[in-house]
């Protein structure tokens, strides 16, 4: 049966860069027992929870069908943003956090509404977003780093929660539970992905595209925002530098989970396995004292493959209809 | 400058047929090219008559050879969007061949009329590829690009251990420096010289046509029998011949080949790269390029640029200006195109 094999090739999403992940663990720390040490699976989930959360934000672009160049200047804006609350003003960090995602949100949604208001591609009014708020970021801050970051914001980036597992799982855990919720349970979900699949049969059926473009953007926003807050407690200093890569590894990571780039359809969990495996090999070349600038090379390399797994995927789904009519 | 007496119709800058029913008159005002002409003049007159050094020869020389090295950023982008795609690795590409060109200058000892060409070769490789990758998955350019930006970057940091080559024969560096008539630099002749063959390209060869064709409307293209695969193949290995030429005339300008010239992964090439192009007039959409509105672009920004610097506003802010400006940009355009609509000029 034709949908038979289609929702099963769609649940499917996870397995592929889910096993690659188990394999690549085993085999790792068989070559390498100290992989497995608290102390590293501390470093590895630290950063998995940060890049799960900047993925997201990309990931509910890519599932109306667009993209966003200004996660990572939306990023930086707020972590800079957050840190001179704090500092220059005083603002207790509870007031601050939630500051910095109100900026993030009317950020992202701002950029949504022109996308969604003028028609122009996201592409082109994202580059311009990505060139104002890091230009915004660099003016205030001119490129020098905040210090002032109170010890809770520097305890929750550095402190284990239980054994090894740090406190920053808490947000990651949060934003995929959320998005995952968001999209397969919640209309605005249901909205964006049907905008993303068909943007003409969406709108014939009543969905207000705008306010749908808008929204999604306004969500990878606030996800942007907690991404760059959660990178100020790891890394216990305001960067005006925090999100300028995030550009390769939010795309990396759900091309890997199994998105379809046009839109429409995307996986959170799969995403959450193609940033353990990103993280993973990160960490595998450092391990095995490979150049580091190697790791730009893996990252593209990485992207290409899925790509062509995705691709191969889609023809095969393709061939089976076709034979099961 | 010289960018005043560049009149808004010169061949080869409206490659849409005149079809409409408007007056030549009106047609000519509402164009891109007119727009960002008089806009370029205002400035550069407001510029001019409040910031004292602003006209000295020095500070023309300078702009001048930035309009040429962000044209030619611009015309390498502008070669790609004309079938509707896009290449995120241009500042990689760009990058890699001028170290390709230092390392066969300064280490090889190979002569410069073989190095140039080598490095550009190298770069219309580096753009075959993406170009071959995008025909063959099927996959839009800019996930491809995305992916080869961060290999191309990658493996050229890991070569050159982040080096630069700053041993390059003499010639290169004074190159840079040279100034015909006093204030024009030979790095702005380059880019005019390849303007006036780009706009001849896409007007009187079947390539460039097709090219036009085929970004204009793909299956129609197909259908009059132009293949639109090898087609797209082509326009991405000119992106990158014109980006690895952005990279060398950026190489005289340094005098050194820097690996960090376009930032990180050559990122810092994207505004340039698509400010000058979607400023003067090309379609992202493809199927429309504007080979004068791009140098006219690049110019408006290197003008605006340089006043906002002698005005000491910060060089941070200029980066949210010059986005500000995009932004403008594009949204000037589409009210443009529904004026032209409305009076039935399109």
């Amino acid at each position: 049966m034709a949908t038979g094999i289609f929702t099963r090739s769609f649940n499917n999403d996870w397995i592929g860069p889910g096993l690659v992940s188990l394999f690549a663990v085993v085999g790792i720390s068989i070559a390498q027992p100290s992989f497995l040490s608290p102390f590293n699976i501390f470093v590895l989930l630290s950063a998995v929870s940060v890049n799960m959360v900047i993925a997201l934000g990309q990931l509910v672009i890519i599932a109306i069908g667009q993209m966003n160049l200004a996660l990572g200047a939306f990023g930086g804006l707020v972590a800079i943003s957050f840190v001179a609350l704090m500092e220059l003003y005083g603002v207790p960090p509870y007031v601050a956090l939630l500051i910095g995602l109100a900026i993030g949100t009317v950020a992202g949604m701002a950029s949504g509404y022109v996308i969604a208001r003028s028609g122009i591609s996201a592409f082109i009014i994202t580059l311009a977003g990505l060139q104002i708020f890091k230009g915004i970021n660099l003016g205030i801050t001119e490129a020098q780093p905040f210090y002032g970051v109170p010890q809770s914001v520097r305890d929750f980036g550095n402190v284990t929660m239980i054994g090894p597992v740090p406190w920053l799982v808490v947000p990651m855990i949060l934003a995929s539970v959320g998005m995952w919720y968001l999209l397969n349970r919640m209309r605005i979900g249901r909205y964006i992905l049907a905008v993303g699949n068909n943007p003409h049969a969406a709108e014939l059926s009543g969905i207000n595209q705008r306010g749908t473009i808008t929204w999604a953007h306004g969500i990878s926003g606030l996800l942007a925002a907690v991404g760059g807050m959660m990178l100020v407690a790891k890394l216990q200093i305001g960067q005006p530098t925090i999100g300028d890569d995030w550009l390769i590894s939010s795309f990396a990571a759900p091309v890997i989970g199994g998105a379809v780039l046009s839109g429409g359809h995307v996986s959170v969990a799969g995403t959450f396995f193609g940033v353990v495996i990103i993280a993973i090999i990160t960490q595998a070349l450092v391990l095995f004292n490979i150049d580091p600038f190697l790791v730009q090379v893996v990252l593209g390399g990485l992207i290409l493959w899925a790509v062509g797994i995705n691709r191969w995927r889609e023809l095969r789904v393709a061939k089976l209809q076709a034979q099961g009519q | 400058m010289n960018q005043s007496h560049l009149s808004p119709d010169s061949p080869g800058d409206s490659t849409m047929p005149a079809l409409g029913r408007g007056s030549v008159f009106m047609r000519v005002m509402l164009s891109n090219e007119f727009g960002l002409t008089v806009l370029i003049a205002v400035t550069f007159l407001f510029f001019a008559s409040f910031l004292p050094g602003f006209a000295s020869k020095f500070n023309l020389f300078t702009m001048g050879r930035q309009i040429g090295i962000d044209t030619m950023i611009g015309l390498a982008m502008m070669a790609v969007i004309v079938t509707g795609g896009l290449d995120l690795s241009v500042g990689a590409i760009g990058v890699g061949a001028a170290m390709v060109f230092g390392y066969l200058s300064q280490i090889l000892g190979v002569p410069l009329a073989m190095a140039i060409p080598c490095a550009l070769a190298f770069g219309a490789a580096l753009g075959f590829i993406n170009g071959a990758a995008v025909v063959r998955t099927g996959v839009h350019s800019f996930i491809i690009t995305l992916a080869s930006m961060s290999i191309f970057f990658g493996v050229m940091i890991f070569l050159t251990k982040a080096q630069a080559f700053n041993q390059l024969p003499l010639v290169v560096p004074e190159f840079g420096k040279m100034k015909l008539a006093g204030i024009i630099s030979p790095l702005l002749v380059i880019s005019l010289l390849v303007c006036a063959g780009l706009s001849l390209f896409y007007r009187f060869t079947t390539l460039g046509r097709s090219m036009l064709a085929a970004g204009a409307n793909s299956k129609a293209a197909k259908l009059s029998g132009i293949r639109t695969a090898r087609v797209i193949a082509a326009c991405h290995t000119l992106t990158g011949a014109l980006a690895a030429l952005a990279g060398l005339m950026l190489t005289a300008r340094t005098g050194a080949a820097i690996p960090s010239m376009a930032g990180q992964l050559g990122q810092d090439w994207l505004l340039p790269a698509f400010l000058a192009p979607v400023l003067g007039g090309t379609l992202l959409s493809g199927g429309r390029v504007s080979v004068v509105g791009t140098l006219l672009g690049a110019s408006f920004v290197a003008v605006m640029t340089k006043g906002l610097l002698l005005m000491r506003i910060g060089e941070f802010w200029i980066l949210a200006c010059l986005g500000t400006m995009l932004l403008l940009a594009v949204l000037t355009d589409k009210t443009r195109q529904s004026v032209l609509r409305n009076r039935g000029m399109v």
